[in-house]
């Protein structure tokens, strides 16, 4: 073989069965060892945070500094807002996007740039993505407010919602548009009425991913939504987030404030695990195979 | 009339995602004037950084940004290209669903929550038990010595391993998967055993695809923010030694950017965002190439 000079073809042998069982054992003990901080990190996520979790973390305010018993309702309620600003302008820009990538430019140029750099952009570091907002929109704001935040969150999302919406109705088979168009339907209504709704299941999918990806950005949120002590709605002032408010209570020099870091930690984690779990259920369930 | 207004405001949301590039950049340029006229590329080779006497040099947070992501490809990358082989070459069928789901989730876990975990399970662990064995092993080195706190650019490094691994190795794990079965049916037909069917007939024809996908974590790993701004240690030193304190470009901006002291210190700050999203794009340009290069003659992804 290649990388060895055998003596003799016995110790050519035994050499090739040698290399080939080390070969699989470190195989599999590279994925014990990889698996093992997943566990660790879920176990540890679980214990703590559960332990910490009850029901004033879901109703209360941050305590002030010092007093025990506070929660992280602000930050849920901030968070939640951030998702849904981010997503009324992700999701609708992101599958317009695709659509223009599967039905109109299908192998063109333009097409195959716009989705070079729709997955580069994916690359780019969020804090980034949160100091080009904070130029836009806090600088000239004079002051930092939830709806930067939103900006921020929802720019991010649009590159993978386009992509999956494209490679989702990629999958639609031509019959079904082509029945469509048979029939003397325009071609904008087959697109949203036939061939996107063909596809709905797995441009929900996509749209979850992006929305789970987002849901637990810290970085960009620094700049832009900064974060609130206390109640608020507005979208011109600063708002509460679960993943800044974490950030904070897991650096702080408090018992009480890494204990309430642990069950934010396992909240953030919950939610987007089942929104993951959810994407996975759909997926392997056939509901797309079916639909081509 | 309906038609061409549908595709125009579709064209519109496409071309959006270069009007989103061409934004970040302006951002950043823009904002980043004063200190790119006042030092120019003295900026990027200074190394002291002292906001209040207003010096600025950027290469300690270079340094560190670096050095925490050449430790984190050490040791992410032989054990991803290791999970990739296990999943796709050894792996019973009924297994391999649930190991890419496990590996899917480590990719969902938000950056703040590595970092929680870190600095509370992690760093202690690796001060009490793995860094005094690596520094009565690797001591002479002089990579690692003490004085030893937990926290600082190796702590950085291993938490960055962990959060790169799983699309390191899905994607080499993809990669893996589009070498044609006939590939590996010629090697075994020669007699070769499985390790020699893996090396010659998989990872030799996947290995442009594998490097993308290592750069593609590189890129990862260069922007990682919360995580390592958690445990690096904040401290705008070079050192030799691992185990000391660090800063990366990307966690002080985190820590620094909201207590600015003067506009020269946010304009830098903003400079050495706009260096980051440079070598990023760059990185993460090449490594889409690499990984396009080998897919594209593909069948469909077939998990």
């Amino acid at each position: 073989m290649a990388t060895t000079h055998p003596k003799s073809s016995t110790a050519n042998r035994r050499w090739r069965w040698f290399a080939n069982h080390t070969a699989s054992v470190l195989a599999v003990a590279s994925t014990i060892l990889v698996i093992a901080p997943l566990v660790a990190i879920f176990v540890d996520l679980v214990y703590k945070g559960a332990v910490s979790l009850n029901w004033n973390f879901f109703t209360k305010l941050p305590a002030p500094v010092g007093e025990n018993g506070g929660g992280m309702a602000n930050s849920i309620v901030g968070s939640a807002l951030l998702l849904g600003l981010a997503s009324l302008m992700g999701v609708p820009i992101g599958i317009s996007a695709g659509i223009y990538l599967s039905e109109y430019g299908r192998g063109t140029k333009l097409s195959n740039v716009v989705r070079f750099t729709a997955d580069v952009l994916n690359g780019v570091p969020s804090i980034v993505m949160g100091i080009a907002v904070y130029g836009l929109i806090v600088v000239p704001q004079k002051g930092f407010s939830a709806f930067a935040g939103g900006v921020v969150l929802g720019i991010m999302m649009i590159p993978t919602v386009a992509r999956t919406t494209e490679e989702m109705l990629l999958m639609v088979p031509h019959s079904i548009r082509e029945a469509a168009l048979g029939l003397g339907v325009p071609n904008w209504r087959s697109m949203l009425s036939i061939t996107l709704k063909t596809a709905m299941p797995g441009v929900i999918t996509g749209c979850m991913l992006a929305f789970a990806r987002v849901a637990g950005e810290t970085a960009p949120l620094l700049f832009t939504a900064l974060g609130n002590e206390f109640w608020s709605t507005a979208l011109n002032q600063p708002i509460a987030a679960l993943p800044l408010q974490i950030y904070v209570y897991a650096l702080g020099p408090y018992d009480e404030w890494h204990r309430l870091a642990w069950a934010g930690s396992l909240v953030l984690v919950f939610l987007i695990v089942v929104s993951v779990a959810l994407v996975r259920f759909v997926t392997t369930r056939g509901v797309l195979k079916g639909a081509s | 009339m309906a038609d061409s207004t549908f595709r125009w405001l579709m064209l519109l949301c496409a071309l959006s995602i270069f009007a989103i590039v061409a934004l970040i950049a302006i951002e950043l340029v823009t904002h980043s004037q004063m200190t790119l006229a006042k030092f120019g590329l003295k900026f990027f080779v200074g190394s002291a950084w002292d906001p209040v006497s207003g010096e600025f040099g950027a290469l300690p947070f270079i340094f560190g940004t670096l050095v925490s992501s050449a430790v984190s490809l050490i040791l992410a990358v032989p054990l991803a290209v290791g999970v990739a082989i296990f999943l796709t070459e050894m792996c019973p069928k009924a297994l391999r669903g649930s190991f890419s789901f496990l590996t899917e989730l480590l990719a969902a876990i938000p950056s703040v929550v590595y970092g929680t975990w870190a600095i509370f399970t992690l760093v202690p662990l690796l001060r009490e038990y793995v860094d005094p064995v690596l520094i009565k092993l690797l001591g002479w080195t002089g990579l690692f010595v003490q004085p030893d706190f937990g926290i600082g650019m190796f702590a950085a490094g291993v938490i960055l391993a962990i959060m790169i691994l799983p699309i390191i190795s899905s994607l080499t794990r993809e990669v893996m998967t589009a070498v044609p079965h006939t590939q590996r049916e010629a090697v075994l037909a020669l007699g070769a055993t499985r390790w020699e069917m893996i090396r010659m007939g998989v990872l030799r024809n996947a290995r442009v695809g594998i490097v993308g996908s290592i750069i593609l974590g590189l890129g990862r790993a260069l922007g990682e923010t919360m995580a390592v701004a958690m445990v690096i240690g904040s401290s705008p030193t070079i050192s030799k030694s691992l185990l000391a304190p660090g800063y990366s470009m990307a966690a002080v901006i985190a820590n620094e950017f909201n207590e600015a002291v003067s506009d020269v210190h946010r304009s830098a700050l903003i400079e050495i965002g706009l260096a980051l999203f440079l070598v990023t794009i760059v990185v993460n340009a090449c490594a889409r190439l690499l990984v396009w290069a080998v897919t594209r003659g593909a069948p469909a992804r077939a998990t």
